[in-house]
């Protein structure tokens, strides 16, 4: 970005809203809105609390277990869509629309088949992220050249090295940033589904917080969330950039 | 030296016949790709299926290879027919269909690799081929690293590494610029001396196919026929120059190119 013919660095805008928003608070016009030093010094404080560290205990287990259940089932449903065009067409319509969905309305749903519990939450982590995850494995797979699956049957390949040394390899960059996208998807499913429980984790937090009109602790809460969605998503691309050397050079 | 020939089909003896087609048929829809394709590879020597775009040539080495079934008719090699790819054959792309998150030296050890062979006894077969077409120095390379020309050596490195008895090439260097495509064309000629194979070679370029060939089968397009077979009478055991500058050389090249120029659209 340039500014009156200067280059200004990237960081330069989040000052400015930064800025903003501490003089916004200050004037005390908004009171949902405190200043955001007063925001700073609760989050410090926060992470501090047992009651956080034991939210956040709750949340990441949740969510890890959700984001492996979706990983894990993901990836070979998107494998079987990308190779077997019956079981595309059997489920390609329902996974675009659940990738699409709006599927924060589903929650309750779970609630009824989980109960009000942690088992909601890894259930609705799964929901979101599986079908990311599906659609770009299974785009991955679409766009292995024909020749290097020819290649791999012509010198006597087994079906398990054919997916396991080939397909699963030359696919990898499109899986990868499925994942990268299905953990961001996750994060929301892991709010959302806490939210609506209300009484786990952060969103036991986030309740007691906004009902209370704590506000510069429910900034604090939701900023470090922030925080980890954007941590975790940096961590993947790290991981996409060492793997794009090849996935570049593959044509 | 004799003047190019022509002979009938099945004029070499049977035993001599590594590779037979049977009356192979081949459609892709309402496409006839190839119609009664009977065709016999002689052992040892290297035989080119050349035509224009369309005439099923690559259709028909996937069926030799075993990657295609052939809707009706057999391929033989060895005597036993054809149901799927086998260890008794290799296969060039025309591609290079490399691993690219693999080094040279894994990509040559690949097929290998497949059959279960140990890490060090494979890699030392593999060094062996690598130096063989001459990519020495380049085991740790990835295949992004290499100039066309080079990746297409590693395919052939893989190809001869599993020691198939039939190599099938498949236009290998048409995706290889015109220098490396002629240093190519005289290391085959080279290999084909030293290595006791069957070469099946399919190729578009009339030129190519009889610098390099003891054999060319001329096929026609829609559906794909047997048109001619061509056995130029060049001799390649001098300099690979001179070949290219040789009158049987030139004739054959004229002969094919007249009998070819009425599929031109």
């Amino acid at each position: 970005m340039t500014l009156f013919g200067r280059r200004v660095p990237a960081m330069a805008s989040l000052i400015f809203w930064g800025v903003l928003w501490e003089i916004v608070g200050r004037t005390g016009i908004i009171f949902i809105l405190p200043p955001l030093s007063d925001v700073l010094v609760a989050a410090v404080d926060l992470v501090r609390q047992p009651s956080w560290q034991d939210a956040t205990v709750t949340t990441l287990r949740a969510f890890l277990i959700g984001m492996a259940l979706a990983i894990g089932f993901g990836i070979p449903l998107g494998i079987l869509m990308g190779r077997v065009r019956i079981a595309d067409e059997l489920l390609g319509m329902w996974v675009n629309i659940f990738s699409s969905a709006p599927l924060s309305a589903l929650v309750p749903v779970l609630m009824i088949l989980f109960g009000f519990g942690e088992r909601t939450i890894v259930a609705a982590v799964f929901l979101f992220a599986i079908w990311i995850i599906v659609l770009d494995t299974r785009a991955g797979v679409r766009h292995i050249a024909p020749s290097l699956i020819e290649m791999a049957r012509s010198y006597g390949a087994s079906r398990p090295a054919l997916y396991g040394k080939v397909i699963l390899l030359a696919a990898l960059p499109e899986i990868l940033a499925g994942i990268r996208l299905g953990l961001i998807r996750g994060v929301k499913g892991v709010v959302i589904g806490q939210l609506l429980v209300s009484i786990v984790g952060y969103g036991a937090l986030f309740e007691t917080f906004s009902r209370n009109f704590r506000m510069s602790q429910f900034w604090a809460l939701t900023i470090i969330l922030f925080g980890f969605a954007l941590l975790v998503a940096a961590l993947i691309e790290r991981a996409e950039a060492r793997i794009d050397y090849y996935a570049g050079a593959r044509e | 030296m004799r003047p190019a020939t022509r002979e009938k089909l099945h004029s070499l003896p049977v035993d001599d016949t590594i590779v037979a087609v049977r009356g192979v048929d081949k459609s892709y829809g309402s496409t006839e790709a190839l119609r009664g394709i009977e065709l016999d590879f002689p052992r040892g020597r290297l035989t080119s299926l050349l035509g224009p775009s369309g005439c099923g040539k690559t259709t028909l080495l996937k069926i030799v290879a075993g990657l295609l079934d052939a809707d009706k008719g057999t391929v033989m090699v060895d005597g036993k027919a054809v149901s799927g790819p086998g260890p008794e054959r290799a296969f060039v792309f025309q591609d290079f269909a490399l691993l690219p998150w693999a080094t040279v030296l894994r990509n040559v050890a690949f097929g290998l690799e497949l059959r279960g062979v140990p890490r060090g006894e494979r890699d030392e077969t593999a060094r062996r081929y690598v130096a063989e077409v001459g990519l020495s120095g380049f085991e740790q390379k990835y295949p992004h690293e290499l100039s066309g020309g080079m990746r297409q050596r590693v395919g052939l490195a893989r190809a001869l590494c599993v020691d198939a008895d039939v190599l099938l090439l498949d236009e290998p260097f048409s995706a290889v610029d015109e220098q490396n495509r002629r240093k190519f064309q005289e290391d085959l000629i080279r290999l084909r001396n030293t290595q006791n194979k069957t070469f099946i070679f399919v190729t578009h370029s009339i030129e190519e196919a009889v610098y390099i060939s003891d054999r060319i089968v001329l096929l026609s397009p829609r559906p794909g026929r047997v048109s001619q077979i061509i056995e130029p009478a060049i001799d390649r055991s001098g300099d690979p120059e001179r070949i290219r500058r040789d009158r049987h050389y030139l004739d054959t090249v004229e002969e094919i190119w007249q009998g070819l120029k009425q599929y031109v659209d």
